[in-house]
């Protein structure tokens, strides 16, 4: 039945190790991509809803293009693609050096933002046309209306389904694994085959993931039920 | 920049020596497809009866579908899948994992990857499902009660029939998601399209244009995918809703 050397308390030494470097290294990743990611995605959307075609139509590809192609391809791209555009960038002549940290946020940020595009370009749609019309009564510009009376409505629609999505990328950070990168599951990873203990670890990190995603999603629900009633 | 482009390489012999690289990604695709149909098969079956019992009145069921909807959507898949494939083994009879092992290969990272993508498919589909049903009109569960129906045959004849037809559209993208997903199985060592365009990148050194092949591989999937659903959608949609074609409205 059971492997014979079962135990769980065996990762116990290599505890500070899984949630100093680990996990620590997971929540920077979905806080700078979130961040990031929802701040081009706003761009994104608000260029997928701009009446002009040339400013609309790039920005719908991209996000289309990013959506339809999974996130390990994308994370490979940019892992060999980014040394490439750093040289562009600085006009070098040979590649330049990036480092997987930063090749990685960059690639979840720009992959997020499709995501995010999506889910804020809905939130501004929710938003009743009277909105627009009234604050354009007023005398306000384009970027002013937008700024204090579409977007501050739009993001408190949109809010459960951004908190989910973040919830996903929480999730995906894990597949940096493909670049031997030292996240939660890498450093699990790599403390349970210096150990021979791989199947505790892997329960260990499925668990403390279950924990964290189970309540952050209660708190999800929770949010979306009180902006529900307060309608 | 000095990198040096040829799309001739996709006829180059790949590492095997006898197929070339564009054959070896017909391969991936072909895992790519396959892998998803047998773990979307066990997703929609499994995700159907989690996802109604999520709904039944029966409290017991109605738990445990709510456990296995919490537990499988909230530990990443990867995770879900090195669960399976270093863990599983160990808590299996031993016949059954060494004739896991004795698959060939990669058969044997095929079945445990459909397993996990399988369950973890469920627990979302479940999910869609449940929104579903629950965005129908209670009027529905009420009258065929009322009508003399024992619970499960309202589910089975009403409420089932009505819910899989609104949630045809978030069932296209989960999916297309199952498609997506599907590529984490190169990391057990089953070469579908990505991991196929990843070695391709490492044995003949023309990493782009392995990505890009990739990329146009899976923009095809999509678009196929997306419009078959499309046509299956106004097949069966639901006459009278706004999302139904317009002859079928009345």
């Amino acid at each position: 039945m059971a492997a014979p050397h079962f135990e769980l308390s065996a990762i116990l030494p290599s505890l500070p190790y899984l949630l100093k470097t680990g996990l620590a290294f997971t929540l920077t990743l979905t806080a700078l991509a979130a961040v990031m990611g929802l701040a081009l995605g706003t761009l994104l959307a608000m260029a997928r809803l701009s009446p002009i075609k040339l400013i609309a139509w790039p920005a719908a590809v991209y996000v289309n293009v990013m959506r339809s192609v999974p996130l390990l391809l994308v994370i490979f791209w940019f892992y060999f693609l980014m040394p490439y555009m750093g040289a562009w960038v600085l006009g070098a002549s040979s590649p330049v050096q990036v480092g997987a940290f930063k090749s990685a946020v960059i690639t979840f940020t720009l992959f997020e933002a499709a995501y995010f595009c999506e889910i804020v370009r809905a939130g501004i749609q929710s938003v009743p046309k009277g909105q627009v019309a009234a604050g354009m009564a007023l005398g306000m510009e384009h970027g002013q209306l937008m700024r204090s009376v579409v977007l501050p409505q739009a993001f408190r629609n949109m809010m459960p389904a951004l908190l989910t999505r973040i919830i996903m990328l929480f999730q995906d950070t894990s597949l940096v694994y493909v670049l031997s990168l030292t996240d939660f599951l890498g450093a699990a990873s790599k403390i349970g085959q210096r150990d021979g203990r791989l199947p505790e670890m892997y329960i260990f990190v499925a668990l403390v993931y279950l924990a964290i995603c189970f309540a952050a999603s209660r708190g999800t629900a929770y949010l979306a039920r009180r902006h529900r009633h307060s309608h | 920049m000095n990198y040096d482009w040829s799309w001739s390489v996709f006829l180059d012999p790949s590492l095997d020596g006898t197929r070339s690289y564009l054959q070896m990604l017909f391969v991936g695709v072909g895992w790519t497809l396959t892998l998803a149909a047998c773990a979307w098969t066990i997703a929609l079956l499994l995700g159907s009866l989690i996802g109604t019992l999520r709904c039944v009145s029966h409290k017991p069921l109605k738990f445990i579908a709510t456990v296995y909807v919490e537990v499988f959507r909230n530990i990443p898949l990867l995770v879900q899948l090195f669960l399976c494939y270093f863990v599983l083994p160990e808590f299996l009879p031993s016949s059954m994992s060494t004739a896991l092992k004795q698959l060939p290969h990669p058969w044997g990272a095929f079945c445990l990857a459909v397993l996990a993508m399988g369950c973890y498919g469920a627990a979302r589909l479940a999910e869609t499902l449940r929104a579903g049903i629950e965005s129908l009109p209670r009027g529905q569960m009420l009258a065929a009660r009322a009508m003399g129906l024992t619970e499960y045959q309202a589910y089975r004849h009403i409420i089932l029939p009505e819910a899989f037809r609104i949630i045809l559209p978030p069932m296209t993208s989960e999916l297309m998601g199952t498609i997506k997903y599907s590529s984490v199985a190169l990391t057990i060592g089953l070469l579908e399209l990505t991991g196929q365009a990843r070695s391709m990148a490492d044995f003949s050194f023309h990493i782009f244009e392995a990505f890009c092949a990739a990329t146009i591989g899976y923009l095809l999937i999509n678009g196929a995918v997306s419009q078959g659903m499309r046509m299956l959608e106004r097949h069966v949609a639901v006459p009278g809703l706004i999302g139904a074609a317009p002859k079928d409205a009345v």
